[in-house]
């Protein structure tokens, strides 16, 4: 339990994108993410470029291409949104297969696919070459302020525990019997989500306590940010 | 005799709710003891134990830390003379490395540096986890993380070391390992415990409370054996398990 399964993002290399300083990733990933929003729908050579610049940025830091498009399951919903638009948009109609469509629905539905798509791609790229507590550096050294960086590294860290203890509750209730199969059971669900809140809200206190008692005061010390850093750089 | 490490006297407490914990508690641990404090669930141990650095206040009584009263003023002092070890070890350790969380106490003490470094090294070599210094604490196991829970407070230097439940949830071998770190250590120790044979390979004294008061204090040998004491504070030895078979370790 526990071990092996941490960081599902992370791709563990030592390609010059992994190396490249985190603080550094974060501003490039954002003013990709800036540029490609702004780029109006229609400037097919220009979505072109940025998906050509990706490719080779993911070819560079060895990343297996399939590692990236499995986790890209998670743009699922807004696919499913984009699928939608056109039928539901209003305005001008135009003919698609035999099937009327809207015209505005049809451009914002493949606008919204093409920009999340790169922009899916491209965080997890980030995700995949850059460890959770270097990122967390990297926002530091950026001043991100410090309580949002510490909010951060507590869901990096107890996002296993979390996941750890729901799993063992889900095991506890398929042992007595129950599985989740239609609306009706969703009510079990919702009460094991509502007991799961609560322990992690009762761990959140004993985490506290815990900080006070090494004096914590309000601010983490900034560790990552600097030991850390030269530790890496003496390897 | 010296100024004991540890100083509660009438020490009484009632949560906001109304509930009491504790009904006047004494007790004094000496510098180089080794005590355990046994009682049954809902006892009031870990009530007496989030008073020893002042996470819970006084409502009666006093609490003092070699001869420091535990008030808002010198909490940041007592904080680095009492080191609590909590029973969870993943509440204990938040950072995203081992280092990083032994690092966490000294620092708020303001070290900086290679005084810092040097801290953090001295409390892993103290558990034995020197290697794992780099390494996130969910990845480690169980047994390991309760070491680097220990380490966590070492390196505050604490004048005395509050283990609560310290053998909970660990397989034998780390369990042995676990007391082998413990003997070695030059600290003062309040184990808080249910596991009577570890209080008695572990300390030579024992404390008990039970509903909010100090019932016994003796030689664990002694309230172990007291059969009387023990079923009237629902303290039972686990099975096969008897004292008067074996002697106790020596004392130090």
């Amino acid at each position: 339990m526990g071990a092996g399964h941490g960081h599902k993002l992370h791709f563990h290399g030592h390609s010059p994108v992994h190396r490249a300083p985190a603080h550094l990733k974060v501003l490039a990933l954002l003013g990709f993410m800036l540029l490609v929003v702004a780029t109006p729908g229609d400037r097919l050579l220009a979505f072109a470029g940025y998906l050509a610049v990706l490719v080779a940025v993911v070819a560079v830091s060895r990343v297996p291409p399939t590692y990236l498009l499995k986790r890209m399951v998670v743009e699922v919903p807004f696919v499913v949104f984009a699928l939608l638009m056109p039928f539901i948009a209003t305005g001008p109609r135009v003919d698609v297969l035999g099937v009327a469509v809207s015209q505005p629905g049809l451009t914002a539905a493949w606008a919204l696919l093409v920009k999340g798509t790169l922009g899916v791609l491209a965080s997890l790229t980030l995700a995949a070459t850059t460890e959770p507590r270097d990122l967390l550096a990297g926002l530091e050294r950026l001043r991100v302020p410090n309580l949002l960086v510490q909010i951060m590294g507590f869901m990096v860290r107890y996002l296993d525990v979390v996941t750890d203890e729901m799993r063992r509750m889900r095991v506890a209730r398929e042992s007595r019997g129950f599985t989740a199969r239609d609306v009706r059971h969703w009510p079990v669900i919702a009460r094991s989500a509502g007991a799961l809140f609560i322990r992690s809200y009762e761990r959140g206190e004993r985490v506290h306590l815990a900080m006070l008692s090494r004096g914590y005061t309000g601010t983490l010390p900034r560790l990552s940010a600097t030991d850390h850093a030269d530790h890496q750089e003496r390897r | 005799m010296s100024t004991p490490v540890l100083d509660v006297r009438g020490l009484a407490f009632a949560y906001p709710d109304g509930h009491q914990a504790l009904y006047g508690v004494d007790l004094h641990v000496h510098r180089g003891e080794r005590v355990a404090l046994l009682g049954p669930n809902g006892a009031g141990k870990t009530t007496l134990v989030l008073h020893l650095n002042g996470i819970l206040t006084a409502g009666v009584g006093t609490v003092s830390v070699s001869g420091l009263p535990v008030t808002k003023q010198n909490i940041a002092e007592v904080r680095r003379r009492v080191g609590v070890v909590f029973q969870d070890p993943d509440d204990q350790l938040f950072m995203g490395s081992v280092h990083d969380d032994v690092a966490f106490g000294p620092a708020n003490l303001g070290l900086r540096g290679e005084a810092l470094e040097r801290r953090v090294r001295d409390a892993l070599d103290q558990v034995g986890m020197a290697d794992f210094a780099d390494r996130p604490p969910h990845h480690l196991s169980f047994g390991q993380r309760r070491r680097v829970a220990v380490a966590t407070v070492l390196a505050m230097e604490p004048e005395i070391l509050v283990l609560d439940e310290p053998s909970s949830n660990l397989d034998p071998a780390s369990r042995r390992e676990l007391a082998e770190i413990l003997t070695a250590l030059d600290v003062t120790v309040l184990m808080v415990t249910h596991d009577l044979p570890y209080a008695f390979e572990l300390c030579p004294r024992s404390v008990v409370l039970s509903d909010g008061v100090i019932v016994a204090d003796g030689s664990t040998y002694d309230v172990l054996t007291d059969d009387a004491l023990m079923a009237a504070h629902r303290l039972e030895l686990p099975f096969g398990f008897d004292p008067r078979s074996m002697r106790p370790r020596a004392a130090g």
